[in-house]
């Protein structure tokens, strides 16, 4: 195959990506959009294998690559359940880094396979600047997403792990990255000594992903896996200048700026600087602010009394948070807003951009318990509504209703887009205990007068609405 | 010449910049006409489609010593192929996991009645 026609077809493969993001802006269309991703793929691939010299040994390991990754791929596909999606992508996006710290390597070491070494074997200056940024933003992805991961997964507390002097370390870490890479570039690329400053390169890269990522809390966790969506396509991009690869330059630049964008949605959502998230340590100061001792009251409800009164309304708005990701309620709560159809209740559902642990992770989860999207509401395309609603059913979300960050301006929430729940007729929380939220803030809503607490897992709560109902 | 001619041609770099910083932006418009109900099946299927970096290892795992090539060079060719299987096994597991887990999740949105 010509370079000329490989070229165009990475092209070709290129363009399908943009077609398979362009499809997501509605459901019908995101279908074909997914197989525009595929067949993209597809061509790269082969377009590869047909350019490079397929020995047997070469067959061997590439269909053994493919065989043993994709079976695991498919596997994993098929058998996750929804609410494990937010670990599950921090989880590939830490194999996106580590494939490419090895794509990086591979280029080190033999410049000649990727056409990029001078005629005396030595590498491009330009070529181990590239690869030096694709290897410590690999590293850095990988090593921060086994973290998130971590978090997300509950394999380790969510709570911010404050070092000190944090910022100086990594600082002091981003400075001996950076004299690594003058270094390499002294070393021409060749011999041991580039290889060894590759792998030092590598293992700071690592240490500083780390870093990076342990001092953000778990309610900062959309931010955190959008952003290393970002890395993970920079990383990309930064190779595929080195390899030359139209293919990889584009979907460099779209995941890149995809992760970027989000990143930015999810910062909005909760009134926060992207600086101020990175920097971390985000609801453990507010945390031991709590408890001022004044006892309030609180009205207590039993799912009879709920369901009496949700029966008897005209509306209904839910509002879902992560607590009904961890009960595994969405089953139940459909089956509610099922019953109160039945009963002539227009049932709506309101989504604040940050509820959850990753964007669209509440979407995802009503979808799958076969909630129609379109009585899926945003924030701004509800929030006027809670006023005409008799009740506002909130489960297992607490800081995006937290009025304190409309009128509290001493609230670390405050300014924060929230949904005006308050507004409603009566609001429900379904909670298992009346503590602070992620934020470590406490919610005044819990004792105003037309609010009432359904204090028990969410599931089980719902249930119990739906045998009243 | 060498400095004539580097004068004269554009450096291939610039229209690998030029590529890129376009499709920067392709990726600032698409992305925000993405339905934030559907953020989660973007992020899963940006994850597939960054895979491509699997094309990197492919070469990788195919790169050949010349002939009477040294040791160390043989050795380095080796590891290359080496790390050329190893990124083309995780790349595959993105690849096969991003896109089918993006179908299935895909399949769950539906329309009223």
């Amino acid at each position: 195959m010509s370079a000329n026609l490989a070229a165009v077809l990475y092209l070709v493969s290129g363009v399908l990506f943009i077609q398979a993001l362009r499809g997501l802006a509605s459901p019908e269309s995101a279908r074909r959009g997914n197989l525009y991703g595929m067949a993209g793929m597809a061509i790269a691939i082969l377009t590869t294998l047909f350019a490079i010299r397929l020995d047997f040994m070469t067959l061997v390991l590439v269909l053994g690559g493919l065989t043993i990754g994709g079976t695991v791929g498919a596997v994993i596909a098929r058998r996750i359940a929804m609410t494990a999606m937010p670990q599950l992508v921090a989880a590939f996006h830490s194999l996106v880094g580590m494939a490419a710290v090895f794509v990086a390597a591979a280029a080190l070491y033999a410049p000649e396979a990727f056409g990029i070494n001078n005629p005396d074997g030595s590498l491009h200056l330009q070529s181990l600047i590239e690869l030096s940024l694709g290897v410590f933003i690999g590293a850095v992805t990988f090593s921060g997403s086994v973290i998130a991961f971590a978090k997300l997964n509950g394999n380790m507390s969510g709570k911010p792990i404050l070092l000190p002097l944090r910022h100086i370390i990594n600082l002091g870490l981003l400075g001996v990255a950076i004299v690594l890479v003058f270094m390499l570039g002294g070393t021409h690329g060749t011999g041991q000594e580039a290889q060894s400053l590759f792998w030092i390169l590598t293992l700071v890269a690592l240490v500083f992903g780390v870093l990076l990522i342990i001092p953000i809390g778990g309610a900062d966790m959309p931010v955190v896996v959008s952003m290393l969506n970002s890395y993970s396509g920079w990383a990309a991009a930064a190779l595929g200048f080195t390899l030359e690869n139209t293919a990889l330059l584009i979907t460099g630049a779209l995941v890149g700026s995809s992760g970027a964008i989000l990143s930015y949605i999810m910062c909005k959502g909760m009134n926060r600087s992207f600086l101020s998230v990175i920097m971390g340590g985000f609801g453990e100061t507010a945390a031991a602010a709590e408890d001022d001792g004044v006892e309030r009251n609180v009205k207590r409800g039993a799912a009879e009394d709920a369901a009496f009164i949700m029966k008897n309304a005209g509306k209904v708005i839910i509002v879902p948070g992560y607590g009904m990701a961890v009960a595994q309620a969405q089953h139940a709560l459909k089956e509610m807003a099922n019953l109160l159809k039945e009963e002539g209740v227009e049932v709506k559902y309101a989504i604040h951009p940050v509820a959850g642990r990753m964007p669209g992770h509440m979407n995802v989860l009503l979808a799958e318990a076969d909630v129609p999207y379109d009585d899926v509401f945003e924030l701004e395309d509800i929030n006027t509504e809670f006023g005409t609603a008799d009740v506002a059913f909130v489960i297992g979300a607490n800081d995006v209703t937290n009025p304190a960050a409309e009128d509290d301006p001493t609230s670390p929430i405050y300014g924060m887009p929230v949904l005006n729940v308050w507004n409603a007729g009566t609001v429900m929380f379904i909670k298992r205990s009346l503590g602070a939220g992620y934020a470590g803030i406490e919610n005044p809503l819990f004792f105003r007068d037309n609010t009432m607490m359904l204090l028990m897992d969410a599931k089980k709560m719902v249930e119990e609405i739906n045998k009243a109902l | 010449m060498l400095a004539i001619a580097s004068d004269l041609a554009v450096d291939p770099f610039v229209f690998r910049l030029a590529i890129f910083t376009l499709a920067c932006f392709v990726g600032y418009f698409v992305v925000w006409s993405v339905t934030p109900a559907l953020h989660t099946p973007l992020m899963a299927v940006t994850n597939a489609i960054s895979s491509v970096i699997i094309v990197g290892a492919l070469i990788a795992a195919s790169a050949h010593a010349f002939m009477g090539s040294d040791e160390s060079v043989k050795a380095a060719f080796g590891m290359t192929r080496a790390f050329g299987f190893i990124a083309i096994t995780l790349a595959s597991v993105n690849i096969f996991g991003g896109f089918l887990v993006t179908q299935r999740m895909l399949a769950m949105y539906k329309k009223k009645g």
